[in-house]
């Protein structure tokens, strides 16, 4: 029998990145991440690897383009305002195909917001947050054990694509404590491509390795960025991932990801009881967007609802894969409050007007 | 045939950008010298700014990192734990290293990180067209001080060297010049020190060079000379401000 233990999610996020080979951890102090970096401090050393405070979240995002630059497992890890601080750097790592993994445990914004659960970061981590032409990979966990299975996708993604990639939960996710195990980690895949990219020293056996952003050749960046683009193509085809739930009787669909869908999940179960077919999708990759499942789920529901702890920003990707083929709603609460079961039923029963 | 004088193997063979009379090709030669005279090119990464010498990783012929403005002390910190026996440079000018770097820069001292700095002061921003720098002196015009930096309104030259002196992480901090053939000299010593001190694990090492910018600040580069000599070395005097390392350098393993 596998051996359980009881974790906050944060704690879970460390020990998962840890047990993903990770040996590199920068950060900087931030509620409510807290007790991932803390987890970090304690257990870093005893395995060898480092963790290290930098003076602040532009130093520690600076510090993991050069480690992951000098071809290490690296990761830091950071709340909203902090994240908006790390988006220059984010946007270079991009930039130079560097691989690493960000964690954001959502607090409610904008500015310096407050400290409760919230969602309200989808448009940065999904639409950028940073300049240019790029993408985030984000994957968004709803369990304490998704967590788990995902820091070790997050890695091997990042690895096999050079891509950055973030783990985004909301506050509570990285509050709450879960049983969890570790067990069923697979091993790192054989067939992710060897660094020979990274800084390591020529050795005076190679020519030297650049990493770098700059191309002042706007036909070279186009190029550049053009060939980055397809990168995020092949993603798109091979990483998207969902959870569909009850949507196969289903004439009214919600989405939502990360501990919102959880809560809808409480939700269907009553409706369901009361005779209402209503099923989920979650977007587990964030981006690239479930744009599929939710494209073809539009053409046989009479609805859809985006349920999030925003002012609705995953919406709008909801609405563009469903394109006009069912009404997308959409209901949220935000700036730290969460959405109850109740608040939904009344809002689905709103929409369907109790049509059963 | 005796080869009297050669390119550096560490300096790469092509052209560099650098404006007629600017001193850059100077500090790369020497760093380059440095490099080849340790025989530790491969063992070399260089982490270079956002500046006049944001390309040169054109120049070196070790492994690079590019930074973002300010931000390769943090960058170097990155590779330096990755690959604490290699060495790491970074190469910064006064803009990136003490106007939007100086929180990177103190923290990477105050942490002893075992890098060198190789921190060029030409007293003003030159990719850019010559704005004020935290290092301008005080009545340099410059296109953002047109009539003079004032103190009431920009304040006073940030001197770095003295700073960082007073941190108890900085291991060795001298201020050199490159206006003469007796301070070029001086100069590489120096360079050649920090590199030292990164070899036996000492710490943090910053060496500041005074550097000319002749097309910024309108001059030949016979007179940028003098004009270094007359007035950055009244603002910035040359020396060494800190040497730790007879005490062993800071604590750092």
């Amino acid at each position: 029998m596998s051996e359980k233990f009881l974790m906050k999610g944060n704690e879970a996020l460390a020990e998962a990145a840890i047990r993903a080979n990770c040996r590199f951890f920068f950060g900087y102090p931030i509620t409510p991440q807290t007790e991932l970096a803390a987890y970090m401090a304690k257990k870093m050393p005893q395995v060898g690897g480092l963790f290290l405070q930098a003076e602040s979240e532009i130093a520690a995002i600076n510090m993991v383009y050069g480690a992951a630059g000098a071809g290490a497992r690296v990761m830091t890890s950071s709340s909203s305002p902090g994240i908006s601080l790390k988006s220059e750097g984010i946007s270079y790592i991009a930039a130079s195909d560097l691989p690493c993994v960000i964690v954001n445990i959502v607090r409610g914004g904008p500015g310096l917001g407050g400290i409760q659960p919230a969602q309200s970061d989808y448009f940065q981590a999904t639409k950028g947050g940073g300049h240019g032409d790029y993408h985030l990979i984000v994957l968004a966990p709803a369990s304490v054990q998704e967590i788990v299975s995902l820091m070790t996708e997050a890695f091997n993604i990042a690895d096999r694509y050079r891509v950055p990639v973030m783990i985004m939960g909301d506050g509570m996710l990285g509050q709450m404590m879960e049983p969890v195990t570790f067990d069923e980690i697979p091993p790192i895949p054989e067939d992710l491509p060897p660094k020979t990219w990274a800084t390591t020293g020529t050795h005076m056996k190679r020519k030297k390795n650049i990493i770098n952003s700059l191309y002042l050749t706007p036909e070279d960046l186009e190029e550049l960025v053009l060939e980055r683009e397809k990168k995020y193509q092949l993603i798109t085809q091979k990483e998207t991932r969902s959870e569909s739930y009850l949507i196969d009787d289903a004439d009214f669909v919600f989405v939502a990801y990360g501990t919102t869908a959880r809560i809808v999940k409480s939700a269907i179960s009553t409706l369901r009881k009361e005779g209402y077919k209503v099923g989920l999708i979650r977007p587990i990759t964030l981006y690239p967007f479930p744009s599929d499942i939710i494209c073809e789920t539009s053409k046989k529901v009479k609805g859809m609802m985006s349920v999030e702890m925003s002012t609705g920003q995953m919406v709008y990707d909801v609405r563009l894969a469903a394109n006009g083929n069912c009404p997308v709603d959409f209901y949220g609460r935000t700036g730290g409050m969460v959405p109850s079961p109740d608040e939904i039923i009344a809002k689905f029963k709103e929409i369907a007007g109790g049509e059963r | 045939m005796t080869v009297v004088f050669k390119r550096p193997h560490a300096l790469s063979d092509v052209s560099m950008h650098y404006c007629p009379g600017c001193t850059h090709g100077i500090i790369h030669r020497l760093v380059a010298e440095v490099i080849d005279e340790m025989d530790i090119e491969g063992t070399t990464i260089a982490v270079v700014p956002v500046g006049c010498s944001v390309m040169a990783y054109n120049y070196f012929e070790c492994d690079v990192q590019e930074a973002a403005h300010g931000r390769a002390p943090a960058v170097a910190t990155g590779i330096k734990r990755v690959h604490p026996d290699n060495f790491v440079f970074t190469y910064q000018g006064d803009g990136d290293l003490a106007a939007i770097g100086t929180a990177e820069t103190v923290h990477a001292a105050t942490r002893s990180e075992n890098i060198t700095v190789i921190f060029v002061n030409n007293a003003i921003y030159g990719m850019t067209g010559g704005q004020m720098a935290p290092t301008s002196l005080v009545g340099q015009i410059t296109q953002t001080t047109p009539y003079g930096r004032k103190v009431e309104t920009q304040g006073y030259p940030l001197n770095v060297c003295e700073m960082l002196s007073t941190l108890q992480g900085s291991t060795y901090i001298e201020r050199v010049s490159v206006d003469s053939v007796k301070n070029i000299k001086a100069a590489k010593a120096a360079i050649k020190k920090g590199f030292t001190i990164q070899k036996n694990k000492q710490g943090f090492s910053l060496i500041e060079v005074l550097s000319t910018c002749p097309t910024n600040w309108g001059m030949d580069p016979s007179e940028a000379l003098n004009w270094l000599r007359e007035n950055m070395m009244h603002q910035y005097p040359l020396g060494v401000y800190k040497d730790a390392t007879k005490e062993g350098g800071a604590d750092h393993e």
